[in-house]
């Protein structure tokens, strides 16, 4: 993935926790804290996943057992460092050629706190997947179409 | 049509993702003439990623608000909002 061209997003927060514990919740217990209304699945009740091993899936299982897979883990470094792969497209359907990276680090910083900065890159691969779209179906209409299912999403999460 | 095939179009585009930019600018940054980076903002302007609006006698690109800037834009908001559940998390539950 090219760095010089990414279109990266930054967030960071600060936990009273170790490293090792804030690893954990960000992971093993991704569920607690997943926000409910940004899935892809059919069934509304999900439990998120990460699967603890490189290659490992970050999926969501529903209440009737159904999964869908959102990405995969590229890295995993506990407590330092994971990163994820995001392989959904901007029409909020798992795609397996619109992938996205989310790099988490976990930074202690003294008096039993931990940094949590957040790297998600890669997100010019939506352009490069509307303009797939565009020349698949002529007209303005793939773009706008594409990006209307997304914003719908947007706005309900 | 390719449009983020070329390099120098995808540093464009990088640069554009931050806010708008007048076609000046652009290639007083860039190892390409100014002609040049005009006609690679007509190529992405085709491929429908960046939009353009006259401001006296400049003219400024910017993405596509409508495209891939939104889709960013989202993304931060959503990180924001999905960080402070997590920090709830950790805080909650934590015996530490």
């Amino acid at each position: 993935m090219s760095r010089e061209s990414s279109i990266v997003v930054r967030r960071s927060v600060t936990v009273t926790a170790s490293p090792q514990r804030a690893f954990d919740v960000f992971t093993s217990a991704i569920d607690t804290w997943w926000p409910r209304s940004h899935h892809i699945g059919e069934r509304e009740q999900f439990t998120a996943v990460v699967e603890p091993r490189v290659g490992g899936r970050w999926f969501e299982r529903g209440d009737d057992g159904s999964e869908c897979a959102w990405g995969h883990v590229r890295v995993w470094d506990p407590p330092a460092r994971v990163v994820l792969t995001w392989e959904i497209g901007a029409d909020w359907k798992a795609n397996p050629e619109v992938v996205s990276e989310v790099e988490v680090r976990f930074v202690a910083e003294g008096d039993g706190r931990t940094r949590v900065d957040l790297e998600h890159r890669g997100i010019e691969v939506y352009g490069e997947q509307a303009e797939q779209m565009r020349e698949t179906f002529e007209g303005p209409g793939a773009w706008q179409g594409l990006l209307d299912l997304f914003a719908e999403r947007a706005a309900a999460g | 049509m390719d449009a983020l095939g070329d390099p120098t179009r995808r540093a464009i585009f990088e640069r554009l993702a931050n806010g708008a930019r007048a076609v000046g600018e652009l290639a007083a940054e860039l190892p390409v003439t100014r002609p040049a980076v005009s006609q690679h903002l007509r190529v992405l302007k085709e491929a429908g990623l960046v939009t353009d609006h006259q401001v006296g006698t400049r003219r400024y690109y910017q993405l596509d608000p409508a495209g891939v800037g939104a889709v960013r834009a989202y993304f931060d908001r959503f990180w924001e909002h999905a960080l402070a559940a997590f920090a709830d998390a950790v805080h909650a539950t934590g015996d530490e």
